[in-house]
This record gives structure tokens, C-alpha cells and sequence, in this order.
């Protein structure tokens, strides 16, 4: 197990080196570059400034210079800075942008697992009644509307009809002012829509993965010797039934990490979310290299390590599974 | 046969397929369908809520809504159709000869589906698009390219335990080529897998296009295409809420016809796949 995991960790590095590559190289294929925004935004901008901020930013240098000067800085700490926001790279994505995506990502998760296993288990006791079949057509519904569409029409009810929840944004300019209670209430109100929304997807395929997972425990036969030597149905469900077949999900759920720290562009962007999903899509449209590459390698990161989590989860919940 | 009247007795398969029947039929038949020109833009009659004229009212340029959606229905199904066939063409060969062969074909085709999966989601298409620049064609190899790294594995996986099967084996020692053997003996019992996630994959391609033409990433106006027609309609919530209802509806319904379709063919194809696809 501590080979395989030794292995596993010592072949994240290459993996990582070929990602750093094949992205900066994509970003440097991209047309256009840092100087355009403000060569485009300033009257009094000449061909002369051009030439010499090219120089100064070492653009007129081919991409595998600039990636080695990129790298050569970057394994030290230093991922350069945010042309557009005028602060370093690293600082704009991890202070400003990533708690914002922490928030609501992490949320949505938790939100979807506190619902999804009940409902999951639910179900499978309850197969074929109404509620199962209810929950089972929900699930397709929930992995086939489109997120953006759902918060669209989230914000049309809630906020526009209803009129009882902030339409976007993170919270009301200045209501800091009124006190801790009132800002906290706040933020709250701002995060419900954007939350059920970002949590529905996960929400419906997770329901489905525990009540499957659950229907196929539920015939063991150590289930059966649980009820034959008379523990009271609780007690089998939770402790025999349960604890065996949320392993698949948990998993699941080490896959869906990584989505917590890049965020959700589509979400971001109905409900204005100042979060990393749009950074990076900012980022990646406005030539800003240096925000893109820090958060998309951030991400990277975060993937391979919970594909190698989930794998070490499987092994530690299952000692059936080995891997050397 | 028995598979079809599996397929036959799964309702919630039959319903999905229903659906996507009738989103062909709008798609093969929009310009005898649609009631008005979807083009045809008149600002007087901007906004207009659902009526007998306009069944589902009109858009911000004052455009038929119900024309615009059915003759989206083909633009949505077309972006579908092709990128699921970039995912296959480049995926199912390239999984088939790295899983058939191993080596050194095998460890780089392995890194490089590591590379494309340490995109998160849609990220990875957002990238090939900025990169070729918006529009309808990029975004279709864009979502396409992001597809591939599936069927490369799943591919890869089914003809990693087909290769060890006692058929493969008696046809090798026949002196059958390898190449024919991963055409003739190998390929046709990946079906089922390859058949199910592309059915499921039609379900994201439709979600994944639509999410790029409200980003302004894919199809450019004025095609109707049902995700760019939500792009703006966040704009008019509030005084014409039927231009965000009907699109999202639309796309809705036909990647909930995809995925009902592909689970029904899953339990009537192999059932051992669930949990797999």
C-alpha cells in the first residue's frame, strides 16, 4: 500500500511538468496577448510603448523561453503577477477569489451528501412504493437541466416573484456596518440560490449511486444473520447495511473535490459569483497567463491527488482491493 | 431481439426515445414546422409574452420564439451528433490499440488521458475554444476533444479483459493479424459499453454546447441556438421570463430524452455495466 502510494505521488510530478507544458503552450497558441487590453484602452498608446513593454515582458521571446523563465520562477514560489488586477498572480486567485469558491462549492457539496444518503437509503427500503419512484424520475430531471438554465429560473421564482432572496453577488454592499448578525444573515441569503443550484447535479447522482449501491447490500447474507439474531431494524440498516454501501459513494465524492476548488463557471456567472471558475474563464479570455496557469495548476494538483485519495479510500474501506 | 424487447419493456427508455423523436422530426422538418421565419426580427413586436400569434411570444428583436427553438433543434442535435463522432473516431481506436498492445503506446496514451482529465469539467473545452476562437464548429471540436479521454478509457478497459478471453486467444493461434483480431473478434463485444456511453455522452454534449452559447463561447448570433438564446435572456427576467423558460425547456427535455434512452439501453444491453457508465 505505502509502495503503491510512494509510486502513485512520485508519478504526480511528471504528470504535473507534461500539464504545465501542454498548457502554457495552449495559452501562448492563443491569439492575441497581455498587451491588447491595453493597447485597446488607451488612446495615447504607441507603437513605441508597444515594442517596449513586448520587450520588457519578454513576449517577443518564443513560448518555451517564456515557459522555462515561467517554471524556472514558479518552482520557487513566484507565479508572477496579474497583469489585470495589478497584484501577484498567486495572491489574486488564492486571497480574493478562491474563499468566494470555497464557500459555495464546499457547500454545495456538503448540501448534496446530507441529502443524497438519506434519499439513497430511503429508496432502497422503500423500492418500488411512490416516494422511490418519485425520487428515481427527480434524479433524471436533476442530471438533465442544464445548471445555468436551473439558477436562471431559481432567481425567476425566488427573487423576481417571490422576492425572497438576493438575485446574485456575494452580499449587500455595506451591511458589514449594521453588525455581525446582520452581515452573516446576509451572506446566508446570498448563498441559498446559488447553493441549490450548484448542488443539483451532484445531488441526483449521488441519490441514484446509494440507492443502487444499497439495493445490492441490502440481500447480503450477513444482513440476514443480522435480522435472524434479532438487532432491531435501525440498528441493520445503519450499522450493517449502511456502512457497506456508502463506500461507492465516498469515492464519488473524493472525484468531486477537485470541482470544489475550481469552482463552477456557470453558476459563478448566472448568480455574479466572483469566484475561480470565472477567473480562470476571465483569465483565459483576457491573455492574463499568469492568473490561468497558477489556478489551473492549482487544480491539477487537487485532481490527480483525489484520483490517488479515492483509490487509497477504496483499498482502506475494501481490504479485498489490493494494488501491488 | 431479446435486447430490444428489454429495451421494449423499459418505459422510461421508450419515453426517453419518444422525445428524441420527435426533436429529430423538428430538426429534419424545422423549415415546414417552424410557423414563422426564425430570423425575421421586428422591434415593435420585442418581448412579447406567449399568444396566439407567437405561441411562446417573441425574443429581444422581437423573433418568434417557438421558430427559433425548433429550428435550434438543429443546431443542438447536429453539435451533439459531431462532437460525439469526434469522440468516438479518435477514442475508440486509441483505446483499442493501447489497451490490445500495452507498452510504451499504452504509458503515453495513459499520460496523455491523465493531461486531458486534469481539466475539470467544462474547463477543458473553454480552453480549445479561446484558443480557435467562439463559434459553432470550434465548439463542437472543443466539447468533442473533451470526450475523447472517456472513450479512450473505457474502450481501453473493456478490451483489457476481452484480450485475455479464450477466443482471442484460439483466433492468434490461427495466425489472424492483430489488427483484424481487434476489428473482428475485439471491437464487436466493446459494443454494448461503446453504444451506452454514447448515448449518455449526446446527453452531456447537448449540455456541455448549450452551457458554451451562454458563455458566448458557441454559436454565434443570430443562430438559434438554445444556449447563446439564454445568454441574454438573464437580462429580461423580469419582464419577459418566457425567454428563458422555453429555451432551457427545450434543452432540458432532449438531454433528459438522451439520458433516459441510455440508461434503458444499459439494463437491456449488459447489465453488469451500471456503476461503470
Amino acid at each position: 500500500m505505502l509502495a503503491f502510494l510512494m509510486r502513485r505521488l512520485l508519478l504526480a510530478i511528471p504528470t504535473l511538468f507534461l500539464i504545465s507544458v501542454v498548457v502554457y503552450a495552449l495559452l501562448a497558441l492563443k491569439p492575441g496577448d497581455p498587451i491588447d487590453e491595453l493597447r485597446f484602452g488607451n488612446p495615447g498608446f504607441t507603437h513605441a510603448d508597444y515594442e517596449r513593454l513586448i520587450k520588457l515582458y519578454g513576449l517577443d521571446k518564443p513560448w518555451y523561453i517564456r515557459y522555462w523563465y515561467w517554471l524556472s520562477r514558479a518552482v520557487r514560489g513566484d507565479f508572477g503577477p496579474s497583469r489585470r488586477y495589478g497584484m501577484p498572480a498567486a495572491e489574486f486567485v488564492f486571497r480574493q477569489r478562491m474563499p468566494n469558491t470555497l464557500l459555495l462549492s464546499g457547500l454545495s457539496l456538503l448540501v448534496a451528501f446530507a441529502v443524497a444518503v438519506p434519499a439513497g437509503v430511503w429508496c432502497a427500503l422503500r423500492r418500488h412504493s411512490f416516494v422511490d419512484y418519485a425520487v428515481t424520475t427527480l434524479n433524471f430531471v436533476g442530471i438533465s437541466v442544464p445548471v445555468f438554465w436551473l439558477g436562471i429560473l431559481l432567481i425567476y421564482v425566488f427573487s423576481v416573484r417571490l422576492g425572497w432572496l438576493p438575485a446574485g453577488s456575494l452580499g449587500t454592499p455595506g451591511v458589514a456596518e449594521q453588525g455581525l448578525g446582520a452581515y452573516v444573515v446576509d451572506r446566508l441569503r446570498h448563498l441559498v440560490l446559488p447553493v441549490l443550484a450548484l448542488s443539483s447535479i451532484q445531488m441526483a447522482t449521488w441519490t441514484r449511486f446509494m440507492r443502487s449501491s444499497m439495493l445490492e447490500v441490502i440481500h447480503d447474507e450477513y444482513i440476514r444473520t443480522a435480522r435472524a439474531k434479532g438487532l432491531p431494524e435501525r440498528a441493520v440498516v445503519l450499522k450493517h447495511a449502511l456502512r457497506n454501501a456508502i463506500l461507492p459513494i465516498i469515492t464519488l465524492v473524493a472525484l468531486a473535490i477537485p470541482g470544489v476548488f475550481s469552482g463552477a463557471v456557470l453558476t459563478e456567472t448566472v448568480f455574479n459569483w466572483p469566484g475561480m471558475g470565472r477567473a480562470i474563464y476571465d483569465a483565459i479570455l483576457a491573455n492574463d497567463f499568469n492568473v490561468a496557469m497558477v489556478a489551473l495548476m492549482f487544480i491539477s494538483l487537487w485532481i490527480i491527488l483525489c484520483n490517488i485519495l479515492a483509490d487509497v479510500a477504496y483499498a482502506l474501506a475494501d481490504p479485498r482491493i489490493r494494488y501491488d | 431481439m431479446s435486447t430490444l424487447r428489454r429495451l421494449a419493456r423499459h418505459r422510461l427508455a421508450l419515453f426517453g426515445a419518444a422525445v428524441i423523436l420527435l426533436f429529430a422530426v423538428c430538426a429534419i422538418f424545422a423549415p415546414y414546422i417552424a410557423p414563422h421565419d426564425p430570423y425575421a426580427f421586428s422591434l415593435a413586436k420585442k418581448l412579447q409574452p406567449p399568444s396566439r400569434l407567437h405561441l411562446l411570444g417573441t425574443d429581444e428583436l422581437g423573433r418568434d420564439l417557438l421558430s427559433r427553438i425548433i429550428h435550434g433543434t438543429r443546431v443542438s442535435l447536429l453539435m451533439a451528433l459531431i462532437s460525439v463522432a469526434i469522440g468516438l473516431a479518435v477514442g475508440v481506436p486509441v483505446g483499442a490499440l493501447s489497451g490490445f498492445y500495452g507498452g510504451w503506446f499504452d504509458l503515453l496514451v495513459q499520460r496523455a488521458v491523465d493531461i486531458l482529465l486534469a481539466f475539470p469539467g467544462i474547463l477543458l473545452a473553454i480552453v480549445v475554444v479561446a484558443i480557435l476562437g467562439p463559434g459553432l464548429w470550434n465548439a463542437m471540436l472543443a466539447v468533442g476533444i473533451s470526450f475523447i479521454p472517456t472513450y479512450v478509457r473505457v474502450v481501453r478497459g473493456s478490451v483489457l479483459e476481452l484480450r485475455e478471453k479464450e477466443f482471442v486467444e484460439a483466433a492468434r493461434a490461427l495466425g489472424t493479424h492483430s489488427l483484424a483480431i481487434i476489428r473482428r473478434h475485439i471491437l464487436p463485444n466493446c459494443l454494448a459499453p461503446i453504444i451506452v456511453l454514447s448515448t449518455l455522452q449526446l446527453a452531456s454534449a447537448i449540455l456541455w454546447a448549450s452551457g458554451l452559447g451562454f458563455l458566448g463561447l458557441g454559436a454565434q448570433p443570430p443562430t438559434p441556438e438554445w444556449g447563446t438564446m439564454l445568454g441574454r435572456s438573464q437580462l429580461y427576467i423580469r419582464v419577459a421570463p418566457h425567454v428563458a423558460i422555453f429555451p432551457g425547456l427545450a434543452i432540458a427535455l432532449a438531454v433528459l430524452g438522451f439520458n433516459l434512452l441510455g440508461d434503458g439501453l444499459r439494463d437491456a444491453l449488459d447489465p453488469r455495466l451500471k456503476g461503470r457508465l
